[in-house]
């Protein structure tokens, strides 16, 4: 219960709980009707009643006074049992879910939006998705995508690897969307995969009737039983609730706060469009890894102390500084422009350097590559001892850098891993219509 | 059926929902202007709904029905004209508090008691209107009250809520809604279902529109809805959706009563007959192979089915009128076409629209149809033919039992037709994009301490004040003109039913003209014509042609007048002129004497209309002609 302070003691002095049915009398007004939990973090001076109009309403304690009339039972949320049989016909796909939108719940104790929901409630909601496959759901944690780090990749690589040992055709990971494309940079370097591995969420919940949810799941379900053995993101590929886009989980980065189209593919097209469940490759030259061509391999050490540092006008090398004193082995660092920072940061640099520590330039351009070269600061950069890192997204970069220091820690090591193309992260060539859409 | 109705007698109850569209700078959770727009949609946005289950774990049952027929909508948007909210690819912004303002001044003035916390909530509404699938609304006031002669009635709830998209038709086989009307801030108030008369309705929407009225609420066709709760004894809680003019309600209760006394009659001739609803459906396609009926051997062409249910102890009763025109069996059809099919065929009406009596027959023998049973046919796809026979069995099964509780639509004949299931409280859960607000009592105190003037105490006091006829007093309050009438009246000294006719009347007729008569106001030109005649420079009847010229050319109402040549002249120039034309008319006023005064006085005024009194020109030239008449004796 969220209530605190006066409305606590109030309710706890008539020995109310949520769910009763209350009268509440003031002075010339009466309200009846079901005690609601109020929402976190709300004033100790009002309570919740859903009246039985369905409405809720928010009453003041202050001179009031409450009689119950009838001990309610606490709402829940039940949903019927699932009775799936299995179909050898079909293909058997792995749901595992991690939290997020897009196995979500109204939590009717805070008011919000909660992740909630077991794989299995996720299908309850979806049924459709039995027609499609043999849907085996999985909830391996239930928190939100922001709370997500190294260890929690580790985790899911490892159910990732029990599905597919398990004889699953392919799998998909239900992901919260704010560090999505984290997560599936980190799959992808962590598994080689003899089958696709779809991460998707939702943009808005999936307790609305507008949740971008199923569609996002359905296309999924459809990757997954395609024959692209890689690591993806299947998102809506516009606003419209028809096609989503498949695209590859180094490419790939979150661009829009709340749209549903918010994941996009940067310097390079998506994968594959997927329409009413058929999968279609969108660029033929764009080469991609085939089911069952490569063994299951699992290579899940990281080195979780990496910072991500993003350079800005004014920015102290003390920044640096600090994290090489405090004992990080890699500098991930966002640079301005072509992969530039203040030629002040670059003692700094060059110490962290000197002490072996792995420094990285990506750019906050997103789009296009880095090149220092082209201009003197640049090059001092790289004579610091800094590795560009081409046209990889900085979170793909951080995330890879986190996987090489867990494979290796020499730095002509790390260097020639970063600059190999490892799972489509790295693309030589900048095509003209790898830019922003649409004014 | 008779012709008057004991309303008492039949146990009548009414219960009013009026939903007000309000005028703010912007809508109820984003920035986009509460404006409908014409242009054309820059692009279109396809989503689909399903039901999602409430906080309490219950689907709520309109909700159910509507996810069963198909849920793909197009909505037309815009980049400029509406945003990503709209869209429900954005969540909302925060409350708008001049809306909440508005409610809390209406809560006020019908003396309710106001909620200390405004809860967001999300009415599940999956037909397409709300693109998220859920109307936002909260409830802010309960338990006021408005008098009538009838009697108190209780106004029970006053919700702020946003308004639904615009439901344009039918584009590419789905259903197109347009962006620009949904997020309009509405008020929706509802009262208890005690009105017994027809006429306490009616004057119950009068009084609440006036309140509305008194305060910033959008105008015209479209901004106002009204919708009816009717029920009688025996009967059931029937809402009807858009009652538009309140003239016509009475006939619509009437016509609503008559339908639920059909419908117990039906009921109670049912359960004598011990009548029977069977559920199996039987495809008869191959009865109609070679049928004359159009719609049947079109469906049977394009691969659909001719499906039929038997109706025991049904005959008779489908064809029986419940409301004028409309039958037992428009109500099945109504049920049915929900699905998407065109209409039922039941026996009542047939052998008819190209089926034969063989083919009834031969029906009635595959059904083995006895004298008192019936049929329904539906010929079309089979997944359309069989929900839509599946609605007509749940709706017969429902006239064994009673009369369903419904939501249907006010028809433009007064009559009724079925809309929807009523929905349950359980379509409610909490907004979660939205924090509760606390009304704060020191607002509400503020506002209660600034209510604005009621139209009717307006009228009455611009009467007593300024003493308006009740025409005039009600012709501004109706044109919402009586702060622009005592704007003039502070600073002149002009008559003020003449001030008061030139805005109700004149500048009506100048405005049919295809002026814009509001800048008059905005310049200040009214008063400024108003000010001519004080000084006497203009005469009472040159008013509404130098308003025309002041907007015709957009100058003073000094210019206009000057270039209308309708500037007052002195009494001497008018003296001349008289002089003129009695002294070139000698020969009139030789034969004719004084009685040559009508004829002279229309020459003078043609000369001098608008230039001069008219009292004085009748003056001046009696005593001119008298002074002629005399010296020419």
């Amino acid at each position: 219960m969220n209530y605190r302070g006066r409305v606590l003691k109030f309710l706890e002095s008539h020995n109310i709980n949520i769910g009763d049915y209350i009268q509440i009398n003031k002075k010339d007004e009466e309200y009846q009707g079901m005690l609601l939990d109020c929402s976190e973090g709300a004033d100790d001076r009002h309570l919740v009643l859903k009246l039985d109009n369905g409405y809720n309403v928010g009453i003041n304690i202050t001179q009031a006074k409450l009689k119950l009339l009838e001990k309610g039972e606490k709402p829940e949320i039940k949903l019927p049992l699932l009775d799936i049989k299995k179909d050898s016909e079909k293909m058997d796909i792995s749901i595992i879910s991690t939290g997020g939108t897009v196995a979500s719940v109204i939590d009717y104790k805070t008011g919000a939006v909660h992740p909630a929901f077991t794989a299995n409630d996720l299908l309850r909601a979806t049924p459709e998705l039995l027609e499609e496959a043999n849907i085996q759901g999985k909830a391996i944690m239930n928190i939100l995508s922001e709370n997500m780090k190294p260890d929690y990749w580790i985790e899911s690589a490892r159910s990732v690897e029990n599905e597919i040992t398990g004889g699953a055709h392919g799998v998909v990971l239900a992901h919260g969307t704010d560090t999505m494309h984290y997560t599936s940079s980190a799959l992808s370097f962590i598994l080689d995969s003899p089958v696709p591995i779809i991460v998707t969420g939702a943009q808005r919940s999936s307790d609305r009737p507008s949740s971008d949810a199923f569609i996002n799941l359905m296309s999924s379900v459809a990757a997954a039983k395609s024959e692209i053995a890689e690591v993806t993101v299947c998102m809506h590929a516009n606003e419209n609730d028809s096609q989503a886009y498949l695209h590859r989980g180094t490419k790939v980065r979150k661009m829009h706060t709340s749209r549903r189209d918010t994941f996009q593919s940067i310097n390079s097209p998506p994968l594959a469009q997927i329409n009413q469940g058929k999968v279609k490759i969108l660029d033929k030259r764009y080469k991609y890894k085939k089911r069952n061509e490569t063994e299951l391999e699992v290579n899940d050490s990281l080195e979780p102390k990496v910072a991500f540092i993003k350079t800005f006008p004014g920015i102290k090398s003390d920044l640096i500084d600090y994290f090489v004193d405090k004992g990080y082995l890699g500098l991930m660092l966002e640079g301005t422009g072509l992969g530039h920072c203040p030629d002040y940061l670059i003692p700094s640099l060059q110490r962290a350097n000197d002490d072996g520590i792995a420094v990285a330039m990506s750019s906050q351009c997103l789009y296009g590559r880095t090149n220092l070269n082209v201009y003197s600061t640049g090059r001092k950069i790289l004579k610091a001892g800094v590795i560009p890192t081409g046209d990889m997204l900085p979170e793909t970069a951080y995330v890879k850098l986190v996987w090489i220091l867990g494979q290796t820690e020499d730095l002509d090591e790390v260097k020639r891993i970063m600059q190999t193309n490892l799972k489509g992260e790295l693309e030589e060539k900048s095509s003209p219509k790898y830019f922003l859409r649409d004014y | 059926m008779v012709d008057y109705m004991d309303y008492e007698k039949l146990g009548l109850k009414m219960g009013l929902e009026i939903h007000q569209q309000l005028n703010t700078k912007k809508k109820l959770f984003c920035p986009c202007a509460c404006e409908l727009t014409d242009k054309k949609p820059l692009y279109h946005v396809l989503r689909n709904l399903r039901p999602t289950q409430s906080e309490l774990g219950k689907i709520d049952r309109a909700a159910f029905e509507e996810s069963r027929r198909k849920s793909e909508f197009i909505y037309d948007a815009y980049p400029y004209h509406t945003c990503l909210v709209e869209s429900d690819d954005e969540p909302p912004h925060p409350l708008n508090q001049e809306a909440l303002e508005i409610g809390l001044i209406i809560a006020s003035l019908m003396k309710m008691q106001v909620f200390d916390e405004f809860h967001t909530m999300r009415k599940q509404v999956i037909d397409g209107s709300n693109t998220g699938g859920f109307q936002r609304t909260g409830l802010i006031a309960s338990k006021g009250y408005i008098d009538t002669p009838h009697g108190r009635v209780i106004i029970e709830n006053l919700c702020l809520e946003e308004d639904a998209a615009r439901r344009m038709g039918q584009r590419k086989g789905k259903m197109e809604f347009r962006l620009d009307r949904l997020g309009i801030p509405l008020l929706e108030i509802t009262t208890d279902p005690s009105m017994k008369h027809p006429e306490q309705a009616r004057d119950v929407a009068h009084q609440i529109g006036q309140l509305l009225r008194s305060t910033r609420v959008k105008r015209g066709l479209g901004t106002i809805r009204q919708d009816l709760n009717i029920s009688i004894k025996d009967g059931a809680r029937v809402e009807v959706k858009g009652v538009q003019d309140l003239d016509s309600m009475a006939k619509l209760v009437e016509n609503e009563v008559k339908r639920q006394i059909n419908l117990i009659k039906i009921k109670n001739e049912l359960q004598s007959r011990k009548a029977q609803v069977y559920e199996e459906l039987h495809d008869v396609k191959e009865i109609f192979s070679d049928t004359k009926s159009k719609i049947i051997s079109k469906a049977v062409s394009t691969g659909g089915v001719v499906l039929t249910i038997k109706l025991e102890g049904f005959k008779g009763l489908i064809g029986m009128e419940v409301q004028p025109g409309r039958r037992f069996g428009t109500e099945l059809a109504g049920y049915a076409k929900k699905m998407g099919v065109a209409g039922i065929f039941h026996t009542d009406e047939l052998p008819a629209y190209g089926i034969s009596q063989e083919e009834v027959e031969a029906v009635n023998k595959f059904l083995e149809i006895d004298k008192e049973d019936a049929f329904i046919l539906v010929a079309d796809m089979e997944e359309k033919s069989r929900k839509a026979l599946l609605e007509v069995i749940r709706r017969a099964k429902t006239a064994l039992e009673a009369v369903p509780e419904e939501t249907r639509r006010a028809l433009e004949d007064a009559n009724t037709e079925y809309l929807r299931p009523l929905p349950t409280a359980s379509r409610m859960y909490v907004e979660t994009d939205i924090p509760a607000q606390t009304i704060s009592r020191a607002l509400l105190e503020d506002i209660r301490a600034n209510l604005p003037e009621l139209p009717s105490e307006k009228k009455a006091r611009i009467m007593e004040q300024y003493g308006l006829s009740e025409d005039l007093a009600n012709q501004l309050v109706r044109r919402d003109k009586v702060e622009q009438f005592e704007d003039i009246m502070v600073n002149s000294k002009v008559d003020a039913t003449l001030v008061a006719s030139t805005i109700s009347y004149t500048l009506k007729e100048i405005e049919r003209d295809g002026y814009l008569v509001d800048k008059l106001f905005a310049n200040n030109q009214l008063e400024e014509t108003f000010q001519l005649l004080i000084d006497e420079k203009v005469s009472k009847d040159a008013v509404p042609q130098v308003l025309m010229g002041v907007l015709r050319d957009n100058i003073s109402a000094e210019d206009a007048a000057k270039k209308l040549n309708l500037m007052m002249i002195s009494e001497e120039q008018v003296l001349d002129i008289i002089k003129k034309i009695v002294s070139t008319n000698g020969k009139l006023l030789h034969e004719r004497g004084q009685g040559a005064m009508g004829s002279l006085m229309g020459m003078a005024m043609k000369e001098l209309k608008a230039k001069a009194d008219g009292q004085l020109v009748n003056k001046l030239l009696r005593e001119e002609i008298q002074k002629y008449l005399h010296q020419n004796e």
